[in-house]
């Protein structure tokens, strides 16, 4: 007789990695921390150390082949350290708000590790041959903030560097050319960084107000037309 | 039609070496030889369509030394929407590329309905795909006309610019403005075509192209244009690639990677066009390339007129949905509903998400980071422009003085767009 006693919901399975990710897992996977799929873009965690190790092996495995970087930027996870690590949300119309879906509550949300360093670099890389997309992040502290530049495998890393070390303050060392792009030398702090706050200005010149940049000059009385000046009336 | 999973991308046989040999740079006396001279070009240059400062070491007329400056236009882009809602952030998107506005407006919508999870109805992807277009063929037309004007051809500017202004009426009709559009909604379009857009449009767009056509005339078969824009601005494929170069410029390089294509967003599966790919990998095929990428929107817009199915533009989801005016001013629900989301900015899950299309120059991605509040944590605007201009020291170094201009011209960078 069958039991039909009813059972306690087994542990869902997390769902499986695709294709691609099968296929960076097996090159890169001992570097890899975790990996997602949130909302259809394959991304992978890895250390910091060894982002020139995992970018050099993504794009010279012939399979893999991520001869493109796109963009390479920062996110400022000032004051939540944990980096908004929340299970993945279904929306329920009929009650009109966000759940997690049931499936997904235990494995879906990795254990955590501690306080997160409080940036996380970027990378979005494509395959101009398979077409696929991939995203890294990798974590930097803030006393520290330096990582290894990838501007030697791809060269277009160059300008998207210099751009995160002027908006982020994120150093990256070996960089042949670690120089502001955007703002000016001399700027103070990084802009995009949460604790820079968007009210704060910082001119090259001192604004004093309408009219104060200009020297003050004396009135002087309107001396009538020009034909009446002594000196041209000859 | 180019396959472009069966064309791996391949080197042209031989860089155009025609200027290198005239210049004969072995044969100057040492003597006569001076340190290399510095001009700064830009940043306000009557002959760049730009705020770019290009600082320049000369040798004689070669240039030994390129420094590409940019940023003259940095209004913090991303500090701006990170204060806003998100809906509150469409009008910002206007001013990244002001030449083809709609197709930022809708790289920014989708990305916010990739995190929502919101599937638009099919009247609404095809309005978006019509003003894509439009705008695709504005910038193009702005892009060559300016940079025909650039090199003393000032008659195809004046014909490129009329028929800019038939392509723009489009856009006064689709959403009432012609350069700031504002037309694109989260999970809609800003209102549904007018009435006879069809027939205004295949008037409209008949003499825009006869303008084209006729500037293409002029342009194509002009000794000076070509001798300034054939061999000059070369990059090799690889190069290209590993630039992250994208759009036109790529197209010109013999990779045809067109994301309209390799990545079916809208209804761009439906439609039937061609992906002008060119081989020289110079301004020349550049130019030619965004000529014929006018004549294919015009092939899409047409497709499009003639399947849009009726039905409606916006969708039903009350996470975006803005209730009608007439029953917030009428009802309890929708009050409390505009209220919410006027002083809320909507409800969105937290997560990242990262959405690019085929913009005008190359892939316009946005990347977002949302803690779950009606403000983007982060809203990164990947731009094509700022991608395109890395490389343009590179393409210079060893050239002419007299090549900037061409090559910074089919560069198209959009100040708005690179600086952001």
């Amino acid at each position: 007789m069958p039991d039909n006693s009813p059972q306690p919901p087994a542990p869902a399975e997390p769902p499986a990695p695709s294709a691609l990710m099968t296929a960076v897992l097996a090159r890169v996977g001992a570097l890899v921390l975790e990996h997602h799929a949130d909302y259809g873009d394959e991304r992978i965690h890895v250390a910091r150390e060894h982002i020139v190790e995992v970018c050099q092996a993504l794009r010279d495995t012939p399979e893999l082949g991520f001869d493109m970087c796109l963009d390479v930027t920062a996110v400022d996870y000032f004051g939540n350290p944990d980096g908004f690590r929340m299970p993945p949300r279904v929306w329920d119309e009929n009650r009109g708000e966000w759940r997690i879906p049931p499936q997904s509550r235990q494995h879906l949300v990795p254990p955590p590790r501690g306080p997160e360093p409080r940036f996380a670099v970027v990378y979005h890389l494509l395959s101009t041959r398979h077409l696929h997309r991939l995203r890294i992040k990798a974590r930097v502290p803030e006393d520290d903030p330096t990582i290894e530049t990838v501007s030697a495998l791809w060269p277009g890393a160059n300008w998207l560097e210099r751009e995160t070390y002027d908006l982020y303050g994120i150093r990256f060392t070996g960089h042949p050319d670690l120089r502001r792009i955007y703002l000016y030398e001399g700027f103070v702090g990084h802009p995009l960084r949460k604790d820079y706050a968007k009210e704060h200005e910082q001119p090259i010149e001192e604004y004093a107000g309408p009219g104060a940049k200009e020297p003050r000059r004396p009135q002087v009385e309107y001396a009538g037309p020009a034909s009446k000046d002594p000196d041209r009336t000859r | 039609m180019p396959d472009p999973q069966a064309k791996t991308p391949t080197a042209p046989a031989e860089q155009p070496t025609r200027r290198r040999e005239e210049l004969r740079l072995g044969e100057i006396d040492p003597a006569l030889h001076a340190p290399p001279m510095r001009l700064q070009f830009g940043p306000s240059h009557p002959a760049t369509h730009g705020t770019v400062r290009i600082v320049l070491d000369l040798d004689g007329e070669q240039i030994v030394g390129a420094d590409v400056q940019v940023g003259y236009l940095h209004r913090g882009f991303e500090k701006e929407c990170e204060t806003g809602y998100y809906y509150q952030n469409i009008p910002y998107t206007d001013r990244l590329n002001y030449s083809s506005p709609v197709l930022c407006n809708t790289a920014y919508c989708m990305a916010v309905e990739k995190l929502l999870g919101i599937v638009t109805p099919e009247r609404c992807d095809f309005i978006r795909v019509i003003g894509c277009e439009l705008s695709r063929m504005a910038d193009h037309m702005l892009c060559v006309g300016s940079s025909a004007m650039e090199l003393a051809a000032f008659t195809p500017f004046l014909y490129m610019l009329e028929a800019r202004e038939l392509v723009l009426d489009h856009l006064d009709a689709l959403c009432g403005a012609r350069v700031t559009t504002n037309a694109i909604r989260i999970g809609g379009v800003i209102s549904d075509l007018p009435d006879g857009f069809r027939e205004f449009s295949t008037v409209k767009l008949d003499r825009a192209l006869k303008l084209v056509d006729d500037a293409h005339k002029m342009l194509t078969d002009n000794i000076v244009f070509r001798r300034r824009m054939e061999g000059t601005g070369y990059l090799s494929p690889q190069d290209l690639i590993a630039y992250g170069v994208t759009g036109p410029m790529l197209r010109a390089g013999g990779v045809p990677l067109d994301l309209r294509r390799t990545q079916s967003y809208l209804v761009y599966p439906q439609l039937d066009f061609d992906v002008p790919v060119g081989e020289h990998s110079d301004n020349f095929d550049r130019y030619l390339v965004r000529m014929e990428e006018i004549r294919q929107s015009r092939r899409m817009i047409t497709q499009c007129l003639d399947r849009i199915p009726a039905g409606p533009v916006n969708v039903d989801d009350p996470r975006v949905r803005w209730p009608a005016k007439n029953q917030v001013f009428g009802r309890m629900e929708e009050l409390i509903d505009q209220f919410k989301l006027v002083t809320q900015g909507g409800l969105f899950p937290p997560g990242e998400v990262y959405f690019g299309l085929e913009a005008a120059n190359g892939e316009l991605g946005f990347y977002l980071v949302s803690d779950g509040t009606g403000k983007p944590y982060k809203c990164r605007a990947r731009s094509p422009s700022f991608s395109n201009m890395s490389p343009l020291g590179r393409a210079l170094i060893g050239r002419q003085l007299a090549d900037v201009v061409p090559t910074f011209g089919m560069t198209n960078m959009i100040g708005g767009e690179c600086d952001r």
